[in-house]
C-alpha cells in the first residue's frame, strides 16, 4: 500500500513539474500530500478545468462585437491570482471516470475547480459521496447575485457546494438543405424523410426529457410508467432505421456536412458552429433547461476557488462570459450589464432567452439518474 | 559483481529475466489479480463489496452474447481482409521492390504516425454521406439513392482493418523477406510451376508471420470499440462498447471486469483452437 502511494505520489510530482507550474503550488503540492490539507490556504495560482469552448477568448469577445480583456486576465489582473484554465472536461462521465479512482482514496486531483452537469449522475456522486468541498461564502459576497431559479437545486438545496457556471437549453437542430424546419419530437423520430439521418443524445436526461415533454409527461417528476413511455419512443425509432446515432457532444459537425438532417441539438453549440444553413430551435413541446455547476474537488483551495467565483458572479463579468461563450448566465442584472458592453450582442437570445423561451424550459428529475435499473435499459437501447 | 557472477554462473539467466519478469508481475498479474478481485464484487458504486459474485459472470453473458459474437465475427473478417490485402503487398516489397523496400514500408507505417483516433475521424470524411466514394458508388448504383456506407456494418469493419492492417503487414514481410529466392530457383529447376512454387515453398516458409500477424490484428481487433463508437450504430455495438460504458456511464466496474475477463476467456480459447489447427510450432514460428 505504501509503495503505491509514493509512486503515485511521484507521478503526481513529475505531472506538476511537467506542467510548468509555478513554485509556490509545487511546494504546496509536496506539503500537502493531495488530501485537505491545502484546501484552508489562498493560493497564487487557480488550477480551473472546463469544458471547451465555454469561457470568452478574444476571438469570441471580438465576434460579440466587446473590446474588453477576456475574463481571464481581468481576474489574474485584480487578484494576482493564475489561471491554469484547463479545457479537460470532454464528457461528464469520463472526467468522473479519470478523477474518481484518487477522491475514492481521499486525494486532490489537482484542480481547484471543475464543473459537471446538472443532467447527468455525476454531479450527484461527487456530492453524495463527499468530494465536493464547501464553498467558503464569506469570500462570495456576490453570490447575492445568484438567480432565485438556481437558488435551491435538489441537489445542493443550500447552495453550499455549488454554483452554476452557465445554463443551455436542449432543442432541436436541422440542416436547412436536407429538410424544412423541424419544430417536434415525433417528426424528428418519425418523419420518413429524415430515415437514418437523425442524431439524437446519449444522454439519457437530455433525450428521454425531450420525449417525455413530447408524450405529455412531466421531465421533472419521473416515473417507471412516463420512463418506459419515453424509452419505447426511442426504441421504436432506433429499430425502424431513423436514428442515425446516439451522439456526445459531435453532432454539430455531422449536421453540417449533411450526414445528419436533424438532431437534438444544445442551443449554444449550434450557434458556436456559424454555419447558417444549421438552424435551431425550441421544440413545440418545450425544452430541457440544463446546468453546469463549478465545485471544488477534494485537494483544492477552497479560498482561491471562492475568490474566482466571487469574480463572476459580478454582473459586469458575468455578462462578458456570456456573450463570449454563447451560453446562459445564472447571475442577476446580467442582460442590462451586457446591453452596456453591446447593445446588439444583448439581443442574443441564446444567450439572454426571453421570458418566454425560458417558460419553455423544464428541469430533469435527479433521481432518475442514480436509478441503475433507468441507466441499465437505457443503455440497452444503445446496444451496450 | 564480476566475481559474483563468475562464481554463480547459473544465476545469469535468471539476472536476464528479471527485468521482464518484474514487469510483467507489475503492470500485467497484479493488475489482472485486481480485475478478478473486482470482478467478483458487488453492490452499487462506489461501496462494492467484495462477495464471489459469480452472477457478474453468467449475466454477462447471458445479457451481452450478441454483441461477443458481433466482436468475434467483426474481428475475424477484419483479420481475414487484412490478410487478402497485405499478402500481396508485402510480397511485392520482399520480392520485386529492390532498393525502395524501406521506402515502401514507410508507406505502410506512415498513416500510424497519426493517432488512432484521429486516423478513424478520418474515415468519417471519406466515407460521409455527401463524400466522394458515396457519391461515386451512387452514380454507378451500387448504392441505392439514400444509401450510405457510414454507420453501417462496413464501415466499422472497414475501419477496423485499416486500423490493424500494420500489425497483419510487418510481420508478413517479414517472414517473407527471410526466404531464402535460391530455393524458389530451386523449385523451378525441379520443374514446379510458379503457381506450385508458391504454395510448396513460399507459402509454407511464409506460415509464422501469417499466424504472427493473424494473432495481432484478431486479439486487439476483438476488443476495440472505437470503430464501432465512431463509425456503426447501436446494431454495430462491439464488446469493447459495452465494457467501456459499464466503467464510464453505469460505474458497474463489477460486471466491466467480469465481461473483462470473458472476453479474455474466449481469446485464449480461440487462441487455442487456432493452434490446434495450424499446428503449435507455427505460433512460436
Amino acid at each position: 500500500m505504501n509503495s503505491r502511494l509514493t509512486r503515485q505520489e511521484l507521478l503526481r510530482r513529475g505531472a506538476l513539474g511537467g506542467a510548468f507550474l509555478t513554485f509556490p503550488s509545487l511546494l504546496a503540492a509536496c506539503g500537502g500530500g493531495g488530501g485537505d490539507a491545502a484546501s484552508g490556504e489562498l493560493k497564487d495560482v487557480l488550477n480551473f478545468s472546463n469544458w471547451e469552448l465555454y469561457i470568452d477568448t478574444p476571438q469570441t469577445l471580438k465576434a460579440a462585437g466587446i473590446d474588453a480583456l477576456p475574463t481571464l486576465e481581468q481576474f489574474e489582473t485584480e487578484s494576482g491570482i493564475k489561471v491554469n484554465y484547463f479545457e479537460d472536461v470532454i464528457s461528464n462521465s469520463e472526467y468522473f471516470a479519470t478523477v474518481q479512482g484518487r477522491l475514492r482514496q481521499s486525494q486532490g486531483i489537482d484542480r481547484d475547480i471543475i464543473v459537471s452537469t446538472d443532467n447527468d449522475r455525476f454531479l450527484g456522486e461527487y456530492l453524495t459521496n463527499g468530494w465536493a468541498l464547501k464553498l467558503d461564502k464569506d469570500l462570495i459576497p456576490n453570490i447575492t447575485n445568484l438567480i432565485d431559479a438556481q437558488a435551491s437545486p435538489p441537489f445542493d438545496p443550500n447552495r453550499e457546494y455549488t454554483l452554476p457556471w452557465f445554463s443551455g437549453m436542449d432543442g432541436i437542430a436541422w440542416n436547412e438543405e436536407l429538410t424544412g424546419p423541424i419544430t417536434t419530437v415525433t417528426q424528428l423520430l418519425e418523419d420518413p424523410k429524415l430515415k437514418g439521418k437523425v442524431g439524437v443524445w446519449n444522454s439519457m436526461g437530455d433525450t428521454l426529457g425531450l420525449v417525455m415533454l413530447e408524450n405529455g409527461d412531466d421531465p421533472a417528476s419521473v416515473t417507471d410508467e412516463s420512463f418506459d413511455r419515453a424509452l419505447a419512443v426511442i426504441q421504436k425509432a432506433q429499430d425502424a432505421g431513423q436514428i442515425r446515432r446516439f451522439y456526445g457532444n459531435d453532432y454539430a459537425q455531422p449536421l453540417a456536412t449533411g450526414n445528419l438532417a436533424a438532431s437534438m441539438a444544445w442551443s449554444g453549440d449550434i450557434l458556436n458552429l456559424g454555419d447558417p444553413k444549421v438552424k435551431w430551435g425550441i421544440a413545440e413541446k418545450g425544452g430541457i433547461i440544463w446546468t453546469d455547476n463549478m465545485l471544488i474537488p477534494l485537494g483544492g483551495s477552497v479560498p482561491t476557488a471562492s475568490t474566482y467565483m466571487n469574480f463572476v458572479y459580478d454582473p459586469t463579468i458575468a455578462a462578458q462570459l456570456s456573450l463570449g461563450a454563447n451560453y446562459i448566465s445564472s447571475v442577476k442584472g446580467v442582460k442590462d450589464e451586457a446591453s452596456k458592453l453591446n447593445p446588439d450582442a444583448a439581443e442574443n437570445t441564446l444567450a439572454f432567452p426571453t421570458d418566454e423561451m425560458l417558460s419553455q424550459m423544464h428541469q430533469n428529475d435527479p433521481t432518475m439518474f442514480s436509478n441503475p435499473d433507468y441507466e441499465k435499459k437505457w443503455l440497452a437501447v444503445q446496444g451496450k | 559483481m564480476g566475481t559474483f557472477l563468475h562464481r554463480h554462473r547459473g544465476v545469469t539467466p535468471y539476472l536476464l529475466l528479471a527485468p521482464g519478469i518484474l514487469w510483467l508481475a507489475i503492470f500485467f498479474l497484479i493488475p489482472l489479480a485486481f480485475l478478478g478481485y473486482e470482478s467478483l464484487q458487488s453492490g452499487l458504486f462506489p461501496n462494492f463489496e467484495f462477495t464471489w459474485e459469480i452472477s457478474n459472470f453468467s449475466n454477462g453473458i447471458r445479457d451481452y452474447h450478441e454483441q461477443f459474437v458481433r466482436s468475434f465475427v467483426y474481428a475475424g473478417i477484419a483479420t481475414g481482409a487484412c490478410l487478402v490485402l497485405a499478402y500481396p503487398l508485402v510480397y511485392w516489397i520482399a520480392f520485386r521492390a529492390g532498393p525502395w523496400r524501406n521506402l515502401f514500408l514507410l508507406f505502410i507505417v506512415a498513416p500510424f504516425f497519426v493517432t488512432y483516433l484521429v486516423r478513424t475521424l478520418a474515415w468519417l470524411n471519406i466515407l460521409a454521406d455527401q463524400g466522394p466514394v458515396v457519391s461515386i458508388l451512387r452514380d454507378v448504383h451500387v448504392l441505392g439513392p439514400d444509401g450510405r456506407l457510414l454507420a453501417t456494418t462496413f464501415a466499422v469493419v472497414s475501419g477496423i482493418t485499416y486500423n490493424f492492417f500494420p500489425f497483419m503487414a510487418l510481420p508478413l514481410y517479414v517472414s517473407l523477406e527471410q526466404i531464402d529466392p535460391r530455393l524458389l530457383e530451386a523449385a523451378k529447376d525441379l520443374y514446379a510451376s510458379p503457381t506450385q512454387a508458391f504454395l510448396r515453398v513460399t507459402l509454407p516458409l511464409s506460415a509464422p508471420g501469417i499466424v504472427a500477424g493473424t494473432l495481432l490484428t484478431f486479439i486487439p481487433a476483438a476488443g476495440d470499440f472505437i470503430n464501432a463508437a465512431l463509425l456503426g450504430t447501436p446494431g454495430q455495438a462491439m464488446i469493447g462498447n459495452v465494457i467501456q460504458s459499464k466503467f464510464l456511464e453505469s460505474l458497474d466496474y463489477p460486471s466491466a471486469a467480469a465481461l473483462s475477463f470473458v472476453l479474455m476467456g474466449l481469446i485464449l480459447v480461440a487462441l487455442l483452437v487456432y493452434a490446434r489447427v495450424v499446428g503449435s510450432e507455427r505460433l512460436t514460428g
